[in-house]
């Protein structure tokens, strides 16, 4: 096949556990027009360019479209208006600056490196009770028992999401992630569901926002709720922003655990060693961001003609960095099938870069950490069920559906 | 046989090249020759955190990146150079035998002209790190004011850290607005008058006549139009002057005083003969950059130390012709709570514009344009798109080079980038 249909080969469900000899016939070929016009970019090289290039904009959602009721009031009148706001308010990680840094600056006042670090205990305790719940089992699935339960009670006590409202949240998150596809941004049905999610979480969101300026805590949410002193974000780009807030970590984090147990047992060697000393938890979390990265690629729009590496990208094209590629482009990385945590420089793009490079990399490091080397410690010979393991459909954000483990025990 | 190579001044361009001549496979004796008695350091944060006293001079020792296994000459100035016996003079009077030489002497900062002013205690320049944690010393005893002369980048940072600091501070400059030399007078506008906000009180287009003193001591100045300024401390930062003085008699030519070297870094000597066997970088060469034709550069930045040094110290070795030194000329500044980048240089720009972010906010990417390519681009607090920029002066690109970008300032047309009336 050529490869100006290679993105349609990328996102083909089969290709999903092992997506990595396709990237490998882009080298030499750093950037790809496809038949679409979509433009793939696949060196290291080349997405850092274009990272750092103001003419590339991560505004490239089209317009909020509400699915027609029947009613011709609401279809006519009411919806046009709610699309519109969508529209004006969407997260952060779809809009440009000069909005996008006067938000982050806000958010930035309250997503602080001492709330993250308190984090460590909690998400220490929480995993333990986790694994207890399990304790006697000799079959745990990594992803149903740890990977989802853990980010989100995380997030959650940090924005200051009621325990006992996020069961309700896991489902809202999972189903908002869809919408990071590229192809689910098109299908009416998606947008339809996605829509109906983004709605009912607003509405939530809504009421715990006013709730929080009644009763402020020391919580995420309290402070974004009181304004800062970087500012205050209006009511729409609150609600959009601690939506965003919920989701962002989640299904990425789950990805990094999941992805990071099994490259782990591929690799016993290195879960023992892990087993044997915490210290390396640093290192392994950041070769399994390289070598599986939980976002396999985002998208952007040229806003004007670019020239990189030999091409030009028309004003107007859609634009997939795939950073999953780039961190393996053999210009930028010794051996780059290799798994070595050892790996000197690792700069690699899975939390992307440049102005959106994301704000939750201390918070995901740390979780990433802490559940693998809990997992290395108490799971007693761990032995993939299923190798591959069944994957998720988004080929962006890309994870285990499911990673069965027979254990011995857990200790 | 295996070749003996020195390197003259070690500070940064001598300690990167030194390790790029290791790098570059040479194995037999390498000695580096410096003038002051400490191992080679890094001057950025001198003029910043040093003065500031947030941290020690001593912490600005540089890293080794390379293992040298060199011979240091601390504390030891070359006096003369025989490119004929190949053969330095040190202050000492010892002599050292080399068969390649690099040149990486630097530059030093131009004291006050009249000797029995400048020896005044508490006038300063900032140039060393002695000096750094002299003017640390002074700065911390709480003078009533600073007197700074100069408005290029070690006054203006300087007057950063003195406001910091709650020092009242004047500064005289000879020029129209601070670093309206290297800016020209559309931007450095608004630096004025960010520093003005900041409290620093300016007196443009002024020159200080004459010192004052008192029992050895500085008390002011007075300026050429008459006008007194009484300051406790006084700081010439009037710019620096390349160390080559050591190389009179040598036969190395030499243009404002900066050693003349080819495109590849080899000096050239007044006949016109290259030298292959002694090359220059950093502060202290002139040379022909490729995307800047008209006559010699001659840089006095990190990054210009950094990449310079370790090119010439690495064809030094190799001794082949390769592709000639290029690399992008960048600075950066600290001050007044801006982080001020400039990529290219903005020398004989006739049009300025004003491309993004917000002039209300005092945060912008503004391009220098040349005939209609672009040759520069500064950054006030913006520099997250200045690699682009970059990208677009290093291949020639058409003036303004990029349009259609997000934040982008789209009212403002090119504009006369003002330069100041050439100073005498």
């Amino acid at each position: 096949m050529s490869l100006s249909t290679l993105f349609d080969e990328i996102k083909d469900p089969k290709n999903r556990p092992d997506p990595y000899p396709l990237y490998a016939r882009l080298a030499g070929h750093p950037v790809v027009r496809q038949e679409d016009g979509t433009y793939l970019v696949s060196s290291h090289a080349a997405i850092r360019a274009l990272l750092f290039d103001p003419r590339i904009s991560s505004a490239d959602l089209p317009p909020a479209k509400s699915p027609p009721t029947g009613n011709p009031f609401k279809d006519w009148i009411l919806q046009p208006i709610k699309d519109e706001i969508v529209s004006r308010h969407r997260p952060l990680i779809f809009r440009d600056p000069p909005d996008h840094d006067a938000l982050r600056r806000i958010v930035m006042t309250q997503f602080t490196i001492s709330r993250v670090n308190a984090m460590k205990a909690r998400a220490e305790a929480h995993l333990g009770e986790l694994l207890d719940k399990r304790c006697g089992a000799r079959e745990i699935c990594v992803v149903e028992d740890i990977a989802y339960p853990l980010p989100v009670t995380i997030i959650c006590e940090m924005l200051g999401v009621p325990r006992e409202d996020e069961p309700t949240f896991q489902g809202w998150a999972t189903q908002l992630a869809t919408a990071l596809e590229p192809d689910a941004r098109h299908d009416e049905e998606t947008q339809g569901q996605t829509r109906a999610t983004f709605d009912a979480i607003s509405a939530y969101m809504k009421v715990l926002i006013k709730e929080k300026r009644r009763h402020p805590q020391d919580d995420m949410l309290s402070g974004l709720a009181a304004g800062t002193e970087a500012g205050a974000m209006g009511e729409f780009d609150l609600i959009a922003t601690s939506i965003l807030l919920l989701v962002a970590g989640h299904e990425t984090t789950v990805n990094l655990i999941a992805n990071g147990m099994l490259t782990l047992l591929r690799h016993p060697h290195e879960l023992e060693r892990l087993r044997q000393d915490a210290e390396r938890a640093p290192r392994l979390v950041e070769e399994i961001l390289r070598y599986e990265p939980p976002v396999h690629f985002r998208t952007r729009k040229a806003l004007a003609d670019i020239a990189i590496a030999g091409e030009v990208i028309p004003e107007g094209a859609p634009v997939v960095l795939l950073f999953a590629a780039a961190n393996r482009d053999p210009a930028r990385f010794a051996e780059p099938r290799r798994f070595d945590p050892d790996r000197p420089d690792n700069q690699h793009f899975s939390f992307g870069g440049s102005l959106h490079y994301c704000l939750g990399a201390p918070l995901a490091r740390i979780e990433g950490e802490i559940a693998l080397v809990t997992l290395a410690r108490r799971l007693i010979d761990p032995r993939l069920v299923d190798d591959p393991p069944p994957y998720r459909e988004g080929a962006s954000l890309r994870g285990p559906k499911t990673l069965r483990l027979s254990v011995d025990r857990i200790a | 046989m295996s070749e003996r190579i020195v390197v003259v001044g070690a500070s940064l361009a001598g300690l990167r090249g030194a390790e790029a001549i290791r790098l570059a496979g040479h194995a037999g004796p390498l000695t580096l020759v410096g003038d002051e008695p400490h191992a080679p350091y890094d001057r950025p944060s001198l003029s910043k955190h040093v003065i500031a006293g947030e941290f020690g001079a001593g912490a600005t020792t540089l890293p080794n990146l390379v293992a040298l296994d060199a011979e240091w000459r601390l504390g030891q100035a070359a006096v003369g150079l025989d490119a004929v016996k190949r053969e330095i003079v040190l202050s000492g009077g010892e002599q050292l035998e080399y068969d390649r030489l690099l040149i990486t002497t630097g530059a030093r900062a131009r004291s006050w002209h009249e000797p029995l002013e400048a020896a005044l205690t508490g006038v300063f320049t900032l140039r060393g790190r002695d000096d750094a944690e002299a003017l640390r010393g002074a700065l911390a005893r709480k003078p009533e004011r600073v007197l700074i002369i100069g408005g290029g980048f070690i006054g203006c940072e300087a007057a950063s850290v003195c406001r910091d600091l709650g020092l009242a501070v004047t500064m005289v400059d000879p020029g129209p607005a601070p670093l309206a030399r290297i800016l020209g007078i559309s931007v450095s506008g608004f630096l004025r008058e960010r520093m003005e906000r900041a409290g620093v009180e300016i007196r443009p287009n002024a020159k200080v006549r004459s010192l004052t003193g008192e029992a050895g001591r500085v008390t002011g100045a007075i300026l050429e139009d008459g006008a007194e300024v009484s300051a406790e401390i006084i700081l010439v930062a009037l710019g620096a002057i390349p160390n080559t003085d050591w190389l009179d008699g040598s036969g190395l030519a030499r243009e404002k005083g900066a050693l003349v070297c080819d495109s590849h870094c080899r000096v050239r000597d007044e006949s016109g003969f290259i030298h292959a066997e002694i090359r220059a970088a950093g502060d202290v060469a002139a040379f022909p950059h490729p995307l800047y034709d008209d006559g010699l550069t001659r840089l006095e930045h990190w990054g210009n130390a950094v990449a310079q040094g370790a090119y010439a110290g690495r064809a030094l070795v190799k001794g082949d012709d390769g592709p000639a030194f290029s690399e992008l000329p960048t600075f950066w500044s600290n001050q007044f709570g801006l982080t001020i980048k400039l990529a290219g240089l903005t020398k004989g720009a006739d049009s300025l514009a004003f491309v993004q972010g917000s002039l209300k906010d005092g945060r912008f990417i503004a391009a220098y344009g040349h005939e209609g390519r672009t040759i520069a681009a500064l950054s006030f607090d913006c520099a997250r798109w200045l690699p682009a920029y970059a990208a677009a002066i290093e291949a020639r690109a058409p003036f303004p080079p990029i349009t259609g970008a997000v934040d982008q300032l789209t009212r403002l047309g090119p504009i006369d980038p003002a330069w100041p009336v050439a100073q005498g």
